[in-house]
C-alpha cells in the first residue's frame, strides 16, 4: 500500500507557500442587511502542512473554506494559491483551478448515488481538459486510487452498498484523482462513528505523510488536535493560530480553553 | 470538455432514469409520428382522388354550359346551349377524337314491385358513354344507338340500384317505373364507386332521347344536352382537340371568346383544383401535428426543470470538481437534445410503421411524404434545443455553494 501511495502522492517539493491569504474580507448582502463574514484574514499554508480550521458556527470558517476551495470569491483582499492569484478569477477560471489544484472531501461524501465507486472517482477527470484520455485510462487511475484508500475490492459497488467510512474513502480517492495541490476536507468525519472517523483521519494523515497538503474544517477537538496546526476563527477573524511541530500522541487530550 | 464526452455524460443521465426518459419522449414521439402519418394520409387521399378522376376515362374533355359574366343575360331569350344534333357536328368537324357522348340528367322516383326509391339520378346518355367513360355493364347491355333513335324505354341500372330493387335476383328483363313511365331493365353496370361527390353505382342510365321525350317539359329545352364528354385519341392530341372544340362549339352557339357560353374541363384541371384544396388541408394537418411537437417540447422542458431541481446537489458537486457553468449547461442541453433526437427517431419509426399499418390494415390509403421525415425529425431536434435551453441555463447558473448545501 505504501508503494501505491508513493505513486499517487504529489512529488516532494521544497517547502513553499501553497496558500497565501492577505487581508481577506467577505461581505454578504448590501446596506443594512450586510453581513461581514470575514474581516481581514491573513494566513499562510506551507506545502505539506496539515491544518485544521476550527470555530463555532457563524465564525466564518465555512466562508473561509469556500474561498479557499475557490467556490466563492472574496469581497476584498488577495488569495494566492500555488503561486497564482485566484481572488479575481472568473467563474470558469475558478472551475479550472478547483479541478486541477483542489481535492474536496465533504461531510456528506457527495457521491453520485447511481454511479459505481470507480465512476465516482473518475468524475473530476471528465473536467480536467484531458479530453483525449480514454475511458480505460481513467478507470485504471480510479482503480489505483481505490486500492490506495483500501477499497480495491469495492470498485464496482454503488454508494448505497458501502458503509459511511467506505464512502468517505471513495470521496478521498476522488479528491486525489487529479493530483491536487491541496485537499480540503469539510467536516470529513462529521457523519461517521468514532471508529470510522479514526480510520478516515488515519488515511488523511497517511496522505499527509506522503506529502499531501491538507486543510480540514472541524469542530471536533480531538480531530483538530491531530493536525500539525490549528487555526481558530471567531467573528470572521483568526483569533488563534497554533503550530504544533510534532504531531504526536502528546497532542491528544490537548483541549485547553483557547481552542475549545 | 469534448462534445462527445459531454454527450456521453448526458446519455448516462438519461439511462439512469429510463422510464421517465421514455415518458418524456412520448410527447415528441407522438408529435413526430403524427406529422408523418397525417401527411401520409392526406397525400394518400390526394393520390386516391387523382386515381378516381383518372378513372373517369382516359384523355377526357368535358363541355359544360357556363352562364358567366352577364353576356347572356343582356340578350333576350334563353342562353345558347348545345343540342343533341350538335354532337354529330362536333364528331364531324373535330379531328383526333375517339369518342363523343352527351348527357342530360333528371331526378325521379323509381319503383319496382314494392320497392320505391326517391330522388334517383337518371342519366340520359348515348352509346358512346361506355367508350368515353371507360365504364361498362356487368350484365345485359348498355344503351344503344337504336335505343336513342326510337327513344326506347330501356334502363341500365347502377349496381347499388339493382341491389336495392331486386336484391340478388336477376334484374335484367324486369320492369321498373321511372316517374310514371315503365322501363325495361336491359343491363346492370359494373361497380364503379364514388368519384368526388358522384356515386356512380346509384344512378340509372337511359337513352338521352327518352329523357327529352318523357322528362323534359319545356319546349325550348327539349333537345338540349347538359354535358358533352369527348375523349381524345391520346394525350398528345388533347391540346389540339381542345382548341378545335373551342372554335367549333363557339361556331355552333354563335358566341365569342369573350363570352363563350361554355367551358372545357379536363381531368388535369380537376386534379389540380382538387389537390390544391387537399394540399391546404394537408398543411393544416401538418400544423396541427406540429403543435403536438411543441407540446412535446414543453414536456421536455418540464421534466428537465424537475431534473435540474432534483439533481441540484449533483450539479453543485460537479461544479466543485471542476465543471464550468458551460459544462453543466452543455450536459443538460445535451440531455434534452438526446431526448428529442431519440424521441424523434422513435417517432419516425412509429410514423412510417403507422402509415404502413393504416395502408395495409386500415381503410385509409396512405402514401409517405418523404420530406416529412427530415422535416419532423429536424423539428424535434429544434424543439429539444429550444426547450432544453432554459433548464440548462438555470442549471449552469446555480451557485455551487448553495447547490452543495441542498438536501
Amino acid at each position: 500500500m505504501t508503494q501505491m501511495m508513493t505513486q499517487i502522492a504529489p512529488t516532494e517539493k521544497p517547502m513553499r507557500k501553497l496558500i497565501e491569504i492577505i487581508n481577506l474580507t467577505k461581505v454578504y448582502g448590501v446596506g443594512n442587511v450586510a453581513v461581514q463574514a470575514l474581516r481581514g484574514v491573513n494566513m499562510t499554508v506551507e506545502q505539506g502542512e496539515f491544518v485544521a480550521i476550527m470555530g463555532s458556527s457563524g465564525s466564518g470558517k465555512s466562508t473561509l473554506m469556500n474561498i479557499l476551495g475557490c467556490l466563492d470569491r472574496p469581497t476584498s483582499g488577495t488569495y494566492i494559491l500555488d503561486g497564482e492569484d485566484v481572488s479575481r478569477l472568473s467563474k470558469n477560471q475558478l472551475a479550472s483551478v478547483r479541478n486541477k489544484k483542489i481535492g474536496f472531501v465533504f461531510q456528506s461524501y457527495n457521491l453520485l448515488p447511481r454511479f459505481t465507486a470507480v465512476k465516482n472517482v473518475t468524475l473530476p477527470l471528465l473536467y480536467n481538459g484531458q479530453a483525449r484520455k480514454s475511458d480505460k485510462e481513467r478507470t485504471e487511475r480510479a482503480v489505483t486510487l481505490l486500492e490506495a484508500v483500501g477499497l480495491s475490492d469495492r470498485g464496482r459497488h454503488k454508494p448505497n452498498e458501502l458503509s459511511g467510512g467506505q464512502q468517505q474513502r471513495v470521496a478521498i480517492a476522488r479528491a486525489l484523482v487529479n493530483h491536487p495541490a491541496i485537499v480540503l476536507a469539510d467536516e470529513p468525519t462529521g457523519n461517521l462513528d468514532t471508529r470510522s472517523s479514526m480510520e478516515i483521519m488515519d488515511l488523511l494523515h497517511q496522505l499527509h505523510d506522503q506529502g499531501t497538503t491538507i486543510v480540514i474544517v472541524t469542530h471536533e477537538v480531538d480531530i483538530a488536535s491531530r493536525a500539525g496546526r490549528v487555526i481558530y476563527l471567531q467573528d470572521g477573524q483568526i483569533v488563534s493560530d497554533r503550530m504544533d511541530a510534532s504531531r504526536t500522541a502528546a497532542a491528544y487530550g490537548h483541549t485547553d480553553g483557547s481552542v475549545g | 470538455m469534448s462534445l462527445l464526452r459531454a454527450f456521453g455524460i448526458a446519455m448516462e443521465g438519461l439511462a439512469l432514469n429510463r422510464v421517465r426518459s421514455f415518458l418524456t419522449m412520448l410527447g415528441l414521439i407522438i408529435g413526430v409520428a403524427a406529422v408523418i402519418i397525417m401527411m401520409a394520409v392526406s397525400h394518400g387521399a390526394e393520390a386516391e382522388v387523382a386515381d378516381q378522376i383518372n378513372a373517369l376515362g382516359a384523355n377526357l374533355i368535358m363541355i359544360s354550359p357556363s352562364f358567366s359574366r352577364g353576356g347572356v343575360s343582356s340578350q333576350a331569350g334563353p342562353p345558347p346551349m348545345l343540342k343533341f344534333s350538335d354532337i354529330a357536328t362536333i364528331q364531324q368537324k373535330v379531328t383526333g377524337i375517339s369518342g363523343v357522348s352527351a348527357e342530360q340528367n333528371t331526378r325521379q322516383i323509381v319503383k319496382a314491385g314494392s320497392v320505391t326509391l326517391e330522388d334517383i339520378s337518371i342519366v340520359g346518355t348515348t352509346a358512346g358513354f361506355m367508350a368515353v367513360r371507360e365504364y361498362g355493364v356487368a350484365q345485359g347491355r348498355f344503351v344503344t344507338d337504336a335505343d336513342n333513335d326510337k327513344a326506347n324505354e330501356a334502363a341500365v341500372l347502377g349496381s347499388t340500384i339493382a341491389q336495392k330493387l331486386f336484391g340478388n335476383a336477376t334484374a335484367v328483363g324486369q320492369t321498373i317505373k321511372i316517374g310514371s313511365t315503365k322501363f325495361m331493365v336491359v343491363g346492370v353496370m359494373a361497380v364503379k364507386g364514388t368519384v368526388g361527390t358522384t356515386d356512380y353505382d346509384s344512378r340509372i342510365y337511359i337513352p338521352i332521347k327518352t329523357v327529352f321525350k318523357k322528362f323534359v317539359s319545356s319546349r325550348f329545352q327539349r333537345d338540349v344536352v347538359g354535358m358533352v364528354y369527348i375523349s381524345a385519341e391520346s394525350k398528345d392530341t388533347m391540346d389540339s382537340v381542345k382548341s378545335q372544340l373551342t372554335k367549333v362549339v363557339m361556331q355552333i352557339l354563335g358566341t365569342t371568346a369573350a363570352s363563350p357560353g361554355f367551358q372545357l374541363t379536363t381531368q388535369d384541371s380537376i386534379i389540380t383544383t382538387r389537390t390544391s384544396t387537399t394540399a391546404t388541408f394537408r398543411n393544416l394537418l401538418g400544423w396541427v401535428a406540429g403543435i403536438s411537437l411543441i407540446v412535446g417540447g414543453i414536456g421536455i422542458m418540464n421534466i428537465m426543470l424537475v431534473s435540474v431541481t432534483e439533481r441540484t446537489r449533483e450539479i453543485g458537486l460537479r461544479q466543485a470538481l471542476g465543471a464550468r457553468p458551460r459544462d453543466v449547461q452543455l450536459q443538460f442541453l445535451l440531455e434534452a437534445v438526446a431526448l428529442s433526437l431519440i424521441g424523434g427517431l422513435v417517432g419516425v419509426i412509429a410514423g412510417v410503421g403507422g402509415s404502413y399499418l393504416f395502408n395495409t390494415f386500415g381503410t385509409m390509403r396512405t402514401e409517405l411524404v418523404w420530406s416529412s421525415i427530415p422535416l419532423s425529425f429536424g423539428a424535434a431536434a429544434a424543439v429539444g434545443i429550444f426547450f432544453g435551453y432554459y433548464p440548462a441555463t438555470k442549471a449552469a447558473q446555480l451557485d455551487p455553494i448553495v447547490a452543495l448545501r441542498r438536501e
